[in-house]
């Protein structure tokens, strides 16, 4: 059986991204993957909780697709954790309706590659700065897998250079769905999409 | 009973041309032919040369439907505001004079070649220069061409045209045997030339000057009656003043009320006085060529008919050269050249006026007139159709020349994003909340003193009621991409939302509704976003009052913001059960239970606005103490 998959979308501004926002609008029409513009569904920032429980009890795999904004996702994806991951639904002794889902961030940043890491202008790599969402998901009882990651927005300038990772992600998202990408062998990967042949064959 | 013998007359004659419209025209339009063809149809079917219905009188008929084309011209002159007036004077100078003068000249010559006199060759060049304004017009606007490059450069011409006739006038008696006993000469003519100059030079002032600083409080005091048959008779009221006064100092009444109506483009009663005008001119226009239909002098044809083909095909293919070299020269591309030829090709009505005069002044024998104004009318016939072979069959060829549908920025008009219909103390909140976006509103309001506070504070505004689909029409309402109902009126929003339903489907509607009851019905009319007018005002204050208790002002605020989307769940959902009185109390109770349970989320224990337990939950505490006890 495929896997059910939601994308939760988190960008304040959507009409000033040039990257994220197409990645979002790739995905639309796709069978099996649930799309939500949370800043669209929310735009007083009040989360309808009940929805959005129901919203992840139907669905398997969680992608939390946003900017990366002060090492961070914007504040309402902020929100949404501390509401919707309430106690006694996602953690706690008797919080165990996430367990057993997979969590995916999808996040794009404007600083180069090489500036993420020890030395780097940003000190730190990513997976190091995406630890409290691993901590998060394995507090949930969910399988974090390696994020999808894009840097460097601010040089990418024309549709051309968008287009392949716009390729990467929906194709990353869709072996997710068809179970084409195996969570366990993931593990040894840092990244969903900068090592692309390993990821794709899935197979080792 | 002279009264009722004369009605009857009248009333009879009435009938006979409406019947006459009301038959051809539509089948006329379902043959593709347009309605002008199908009013000249019917001119010729109860003509002399027809039915017979109408005879003699055709011709008084006429005069009186020449107001037709006199509002037709007020009212393109409303719709153009002086700065795009002053944008377009290069092709009316340019397109205009040269086809003015290029036709006279060759149908001169050709006249002269004819072995003509001098004079009546003039005369017939003149006659012959001008173009049909009423038929062309008409017919772009009904092909919605109006507004595209050709419908331009057509309007332009037609315009110099119109200034053309003017001096063409003053001309003629100069031409022919001086005439003093054609009736009594106007009072004008008897001043000397100076003295003439000045008078006309302060008729236009006084129009200009009116219409800018007059026009504005006498409307305003007229509309503040609140009686929409007495603004009907004002705007009427102008138009006849204008035609009046224009005639009392020999100038084109046409051109006078175009006047008035470029002076009074940027008022803010235009939408009104174009939706009150409009109806009139239609009729009128229809009677115009019906009575040119009727006029059509086919006795002359049948005994010379050869003459008179000759006569309309020379002129048409004639000024067809000309126009198209124009069209050519200020480069219009090679589809467009064609259909400005082909769409200003025939004589117009100024000829008949012209003819008379110029017989009357003895500048042209009456057989030669008569000749001309057959080849005229004639060839206002044909008009419609040659749009029609253009449109069919020449177009489509260069389908693929033509990018879009292609509209000159100069004249497009500047329709704004979003109209609003009513404008009080809501409408005004609104509008200054899109202006500060950066969105363009147009508002239309039925208090002409908060249109005139609008204006001051330099908005778009215009008088009128929106509940008129004319009104919404004018106001562009079809080509806005919101529209905002925020009228006090239960009813009267109502007739709007259902009025823009009906003939805007696309256009998406916001709609201000006073209470529940009304917005339910707004939903049940099929209304996707509804807002009641006071809940949100009265929510904001609320959680103010809130935070004055000591309920922190975030919580406060997210409560409110709770009650509103509760409220709008509720809303909807009891609207579809309105009409069963026992279902809808029972879910009512049900739902304000519910909202109550909502709101007390401090006290639940079971996290129903789970905004308000984060980390801060009663029984995690204990689940934190039993581990550590264990532990």
């Amino acid at each position: 059986m495929p896997r059910r998959v939601l994308v939760l979308h988190a960008h304040p501004a959507p009409h000033k991204s040039r990257v994220n926002s197409k990645l979002f609008a790739a995905l639309a029409g796709l069978e099996g993957i649930t799309r939500r513009d949370l800043y669209a569904t929310y735009p007083d920032l009040l989360i309808d909780v009940e929805a959005e429980q129901a919203l992840l009890l139907e669905h398997d795999v969680i992608v939390f697709q946003h900017p990366f904004y002060w090492y961070s996702s914007p504040a309402l994806l902020k929100e949404w954790q501390d509401v919707v991951l309430a106690y006694g639904f996602a953690y706690g002794r008797q919080g165990n309706a996430l367990v057993g889902k997979m969590w995916l961030n999808a996040v794009t940043t404007g600083g180069g590659k090489s500036s993420y890491r020890e030395g780097g202008m940003n000190r730190f790599g990513m997976r190091e700065l995406l630890r409290p969402f691993e901590a998060t998901a394995r507090l949930c009882g969910m399988t974090f897998l390696p994020p999808f990651v894009i840097h460097g927005t601010h040089q990418l300038k024309r549709g051309d250079d968008v287009g392949p990772h716009v390729e990467a992600y929906v194709r990353a998202l869709c072996d997710l769905r068809d179970e084409k990408l195996d969570p366990l062998k993931l593990r040894r990967h840092s990244f969903i999409n900068i090592e692309p042949q390993a990821t794709a064959g899935g197979e080792q | 009973m002279t009264l009722a013998d004369g009605g009857g007359d009248l009333l009879g004659q009435t009938f006979v041309y409406l019947t006459a419209a009301v038959v051809s025209v539509p089948i006329a339009k379902r043959l593709g032919l347009g309605s002008v063809l199908g009013y000249l149809i019917a001119g010729v079917a109860i003509g002399p040369f027809g039915l017979a219905l109408v005879g003699e009188e055709g011709t008084d008929v006429m005069h009186f439907a020449e107001f037709g084309v006199v509002m037709m011209l007020f009212l393109i002159g409303l719709e153009l505001r002086p700065a795009l007036l002053w944008k377009m004077r290069a092709p009316i100078l340019g397109q205009g004079g040269l086809q003015v003068l290029l036709t006279l000249g060759a149908v001169a010559g050709i006249g002269l070649g004819f072995g003509l006199p001098p004079s009546e060759a003039l005369v017939i060049g003149m006659m012959l220069a001008l173009s049909s304004t009423a038929i062309v017009l008409q017919t772009l606007e009904e092909k919605g061409t109006s507004k595209s490059t050709v419908g331009q450069s057509a309007f332009a011409v037609l315009l110099f045209q119109d200034i053309a006739v003017i001096p063409m006038l003053a001309v003629m008696p100069l031409l022919g045997v001086a005439v003093e006993n054609s009736g009594d000469p106007l009072w004008i003519e008897t001043l000397p030339g100076w003295a003439h100059g000045l008078v006309v030079l302060g008729v236009v002032a006084g129009i200009v000057i009116g219409g800018r600083y007059l026009a504005r409080p006498v409307f305003r005091f007229i509309a503040a009656a609140r009686l929409r048959e007495i603004f009907t008779a004002a705007a009427l009221l102008l138009v006849v003043g204008i035609a009046l006064l224009m005639g009392a100092v020999g100038l084109s009444a046409a051109l006078g009320t175009f006047l008035a109506g470029v002076v009074l483009a940027d008022n803010e009663f235009r939408h009104e006085l174009e939706a009150d005008v409009e109806p009139f001119k239609g009729l009128l226009l229809g009677l115009f060529f019906i009575a040119v239909g009727a006029a059509i002098d086919f006795e002359l044809l049948a005994n010379a008919p050869l003459t008179v083909a000759g006569l309309v095909l020379g002129l048409m293919t004639l000024k067809f050269v000309i126009l198209f070299g124009i069209g050519r020269v200020f480069r219009l591309k090679l589809p467009e050249a064609l259909g400005f030829g082909a769409s200003l090709a025939q004589g117009g009505e100024f000829a008949f006026v012209l003819g008379s005069f110029a017989v009357q002044s003895q500048a042209l024998p009456e057989d030669t007139g008569a000749l001309v104004i057959v080849a005229v009318a004639l060839s206002m016939l044909l008009t419609p159709l040659v749009l029609l072979f253009d449109e069919r069959f020449v177009q489509p060829r260069f389908a693929r020349l033509i990018d879009e549908p292609q509209t000159s920025p100069d004249l497009a008009l500047n329709r704004e994003q979003v109209v609003i219909a009513g404008f009080g103390r809501f409408g005004v909140t609104l509008l200054r909340l899109l202006k500060a976006s950066g969105f363009e509103a147009t508002v239309l309001d039925t208090d002409a003193a908060q249109i005139e506070a609008l204006e001051r504070f330099g908005h778009l505004a215009y008088y009128g009621d929106a509940a008129r689909p004319e009104l919404l029409e004018m106001a562009g309402v079809g080509q806005a991409r919101a529209f905002v109902v925020a009228v006090e009126d239960t009813e009267k929003t109502y007739e709007i939302v259902r009025q823009a339903m009906k003939h805007y489907p696309h256009v998406p509607l916001y709609v201000r509704a006073r209470d529940m009851a009304q917005a339910q019905t707004l939903i049940e009319m099929g209304c996707k976003v509804v807002e009641r007018e006071t809940l949100g005002s009265a929510l904001e204050l609320g959680s103010e009052v809130l935070t004055g208790l000591g309920v922190p002002a975030n919580v406060a605020h997210r409560k409110a913001r709770l009650f509103r989307r509760h409220e709008g769940r509720m809303m909807r959902e009891l609207a579809s059960l309105r009409g069963d009185d026992h279902a809808y109390i029972a879910r009512a109770r049900l739902r304000s239970d519910e909202l109550e349970r909502l709101l007390e989320s401090e006290s639940a224990s079971e996290p129903i606005d789970g905004q308000d337990v984060a980390f801060d939950v009663e029984e995690l505490l204990r689940e934190v103490r039993d581990d550590e006890a264990r532990g």
